[in-house]
């Protein structure tokens, strides 16, 4: 007979079972419980987790974000109840639009209170419902076994997505017969749709027939580890390829059908090229708005092929001729099989005058400026050199994110990880810490913007404790620089609270302890690249960027992606 | 075009999930004109029975982010076509007036209504029928002054088809339980 245990201890082993490595949390009234059993089994012969004491809990989402967007694994986050919980929920709605399997189990107060206004009493669930995938109060100790078991399944399988787990003091201390469960089906949930046959028959005529096919490689081909399927199916019919700002990793960077990043800041020629297209083939993205620009107008020339998990995606923004319902691993090669080996040299060549007008007017100006202060685009390209391609990249959100997305090289699959549908500033400083957890043996670099950097800048507390070796860059421009950017362009220059005072960084990082350097000049850029990275450990690299750096090409919102312009009238 | 819609809704009997269900109207501003809950003829399933105005793109997309919730099992939508419906109503009316005034039993018996109880003060009345039916018999007895309370439920129906799509859903998904995991 199995002995009975606490069901804090349950949680303890039901985490284990699911092969829980590390816990991003933060300790509070209502899951004290939980940390006392967590005391044991982070440390001595029970040891099974490393627990990372965040600063916030919005960083402990985030952490756990980027530690799964690196590593493909659940990330796992554990906090008090009322505040603490609250705390999670930008970094739940964040995971949601972003697919980010997380699991964050919060304390609750005991079930006999609930509903009186209870101290620290929030109704999670309640809250939670409409930005997560499933979440779940686990009112007594005999559930816990298989609600962490569904909350993993439900997190990691299909479209992944996060998870709540509402975990009241009560089932916390119960005692209770622990059997271990292994939740991997739930009858009214389909993670994995059957492929429909005739429509990858009618796909693959399609794209054998075309002579303008383009392909638009989405973060799903990423969860769903299908990124060789992704390249035999590219290079069978020759279909030039762009990304997604989620999915820039999917596809090799350096791969030569690989035609750029789509969207309101991607590449030229791509987004033109959308507009031009026969047939475009629309792989594990969603058709943001980011990406379409206005619907109206959006690829309306082209028949569409959407390959999406979700069935919700289908139809949802741009209608699909054919759609293929179904995990990409599976659905790739059933076309792939069925395609003619296709030669698509001439229309691929057709994107080569707009890409080296791009490169004349917005590249080469952006990253190899010689005159006036510091660009973002030079301080991104210095450091994507300097990596050689190997390190992971996180942003922050707004021109940092932008700049850094498009001049950073992704050799490497699971090399991206930024903020897309939710847009979090603050997302940044904290996902770059889960990443060094997720991807231990690759460079972290993190850009951040002056805004972003303050927003979750208690994180340094973290970086600080754990030493983990995120290369931060904080590219300094004393403004909150996307919105003072559309401020000039669309709202009469009125910088309306967009420019910030900023505090002596060099003070703060030596309060924390972590090595400093601020770059000022071009000609000490590579230099100071170079020192950071052969720093062990965390850096903060600050660099002054030119004020009113504008980050372009770009497709004003609202506005046909054909509409991208390549620069703004002063 | 907006018509009428009537979606059902198969459902784990989980606590929760009708808010989920009404979150996915909320999130979109379509209103729910009716709204019907109980316990299904399938043990352990719950049948949700909603009625909106909308467009049928519209009720495409809200089909599809309600099945998307974990704990729904199937949502399909339908239109007045397709589908057997019926409410139910009740109205208490004054006995005096009634008494007073012949053309209250008048207009009872011409709408097919029937009396539950009668005492001095009310009587109680039961209406089962469409939407009109029901309106028309409240409207007919509230032009009397007749109608002292009325209440009317949400619509609830059931489908023409040949085949139970919740039973082939559940029979196919039960055939795929050792597959699924990966």
């Amino acid at each position: 007979m199995e002995q009975q245990i606490t069901g804090s201890e349950a949680l303890m082993r039901s985490l284990s079972a699911e092969g829980v490595k590390t816990i991003f949390g933060y300790p509070g009234g209502s899951i004290m419980p939980v940390y006392d059993a967590l005391y044991d089994y982070t440390r001595g012969e029970k040891k099974a987790f490393d627990h990372i004491l965040v600063r916030h809990e919005q960083g402990a989402t985030h952490a756990a974000e980027g530690y799964a967007r690196v590593s493909g694994e659940v990330g796992v986050c554990i906090v008090t109840s009322g505040p603490g919980a609250t705390n999670t929920l930008t970094g739940v709605a964040d995971a949601m639009l972003d697919s980010t399997p997380i699991v964050v189990i919060a304390g609750q107060v005991p079930i006999s209170a609930l509903g009186t206004d209870f101290f620290q009493e929030v109704d999670l669930v309640g809250v939670a419902q409409p930005i997560c995938k499933w979440s779940y109060q686990i009112r007594h100790a005999e559930d816990i076994a298989w609600a962490v078991s569904r909350a993993f399944y439900i997190a990691r399988s299909g479209r992944p997505g996060p998870v709540v787990l509402d975990f009241p003091k009560n089932a916390q201390t119960e005692l209770v017969d622990y059997q271990p469960q292994k939740v991997d089906f739930v009858r009214s949930y389909q993670p994995y749709p059957k492929l429909d046959l005739t429509a990858i028959q009618e796909a693959a005529d399609l794209i054998n027939n075309a002579i303008k096919p383009l392909a638009l490689v989405g973060q799903g081909v990423e969860l769903g580890n299908a990124q060789e399927e992704l390249l035999t199916f590219l290079e069978k019919a020759d279909i030039p390829a762009g990304r997604t700002m989620l999915g820039l990793s999917a596809l090799p960077s350096t791969h030569p059908l690989n035609v750029g990043m789509l969207g309101m800041h991607g590449n030229y020629a791509v987004n033109l090229k959308e507009q031009e297209c026969d047939v475009l083939i629309a792989i594990g993205m969603r058709f943001s708005d980011r990406v379409t620009g206005s619907l109206k107008t959006y690829a309306k020339q082209a028949k569409v092929i959407h390959l999406d998990i979700d069935m919700s995606e289908i139809n949802k923004n741009v209608k699909a001729d054919i759609p293929i319902v179904g995990d990409c691993k599976e659905s790739l090669p059933a076309i792939t099989a069925l395609l003619k080996k296709g030669d698509h040299g001439e229309w691929r060549d057709s994107f080569k005058p707009l890409d080296e007008k791009e490169r004349a007017k917005v590249i080469e100006p952006a990253i190899h400026p010689t005159a006036g202060p510091l660009l973002m685009g030079e301080v991104v390209n210095a450091v994507a050199e300097a990596t050689q391609g190997d390190a992971v990249l996180v942003t922050d959100v707004g021109q940092n994110q932008l700049f850094a997305t498009r001049y950073f090289r992704y050799p490497k699959h699971r090399s991206i990880c930024t903020s897309g549908g939710l847009g979090t500033m603050g997302f940044g400083m904290p996902a770059a810490i889960g990443a060094t957890f997720g991807a231990p043996g690759r460079t972290v670099v993190c850009f951040m913007g002056d805004g972003g950097f303050q927003m979750c800048i208690e994180e340094l507390g973290t970086i600080m404790e754990h030493q983990a070796p995120v290369k931060m860059i904080l590219m300094n421009n004393n403004y909150l620089g996307n919105v003072r950017q559309w401020q000039d362009m669309f709202w009469h220059k009125r910088k309306s609270f967009t420019r910030m005072m900023n505090p002596c960084y060099e003070l703060i990082a030596q309060g924390y302890g972590i090595p400093y350097a601020a770059v000022t000049d071009r000609k000490d850029l590579a230099a100071a690249v170079g020192k950071m990275l052969a720093t062990k450990g965390p850096y903060i690299l600050e660099c002054a960027i030119l004020e009113d750096d504008d980050v372009l090409p770009m497709t004003p919102p609202g506005q046909s992606i054909n509409d991208m312009m390549l620069e703004l009238k002063k | 075009m907006p018509s009428l819609y009537t979606i059902l809704v198969y459902s784990e009997n989980i606590a929760g999930v009708l808010n989920q269900i009404t979150a996915v109207f909320t999130r979109r501003q379509v209103n729910i004109e009716s709204l019907n809950v109980c316990a299904s003829s399938t043990p352990g399933v719950h049948k949700y029975t909603i009625t909106c105005y909308c467009t049928e793109e519209m009720v495409m997309m809200l089909k599809k982010q309600i099945e998307k919730r974990i704990d729904v099992l199937q949502a399909r939508y339908y239109r007045d076509e397709d589908i057997f419906m019926l409410e139910s109503s009740l109205l208490k009316i004054s006995t005096s007036t009634m008494l007073k005034n012949q053309e209250v039993c008048r207009i009872l018996r011409h709408h097919g209504a029937r009396i539950v109880e009668v005492n001095p003060t009310y009587t109680a009345v039961e209406k089962t029928g469409t939407t009109e039916d029901i309106l028309g018999l409240f409207e007919d007895l509230n032009q009397m002054g007749a109608v002292r309370q009325f209440a009317r439920s949400g619509r609830i129906c059931i489908t023409r088809d040949t085949r139970e799509q919740l039973d082939e859903y559940l029979e196919e998904r039960e055939k795929g339980r050792d597959k699924e995991s990966k």
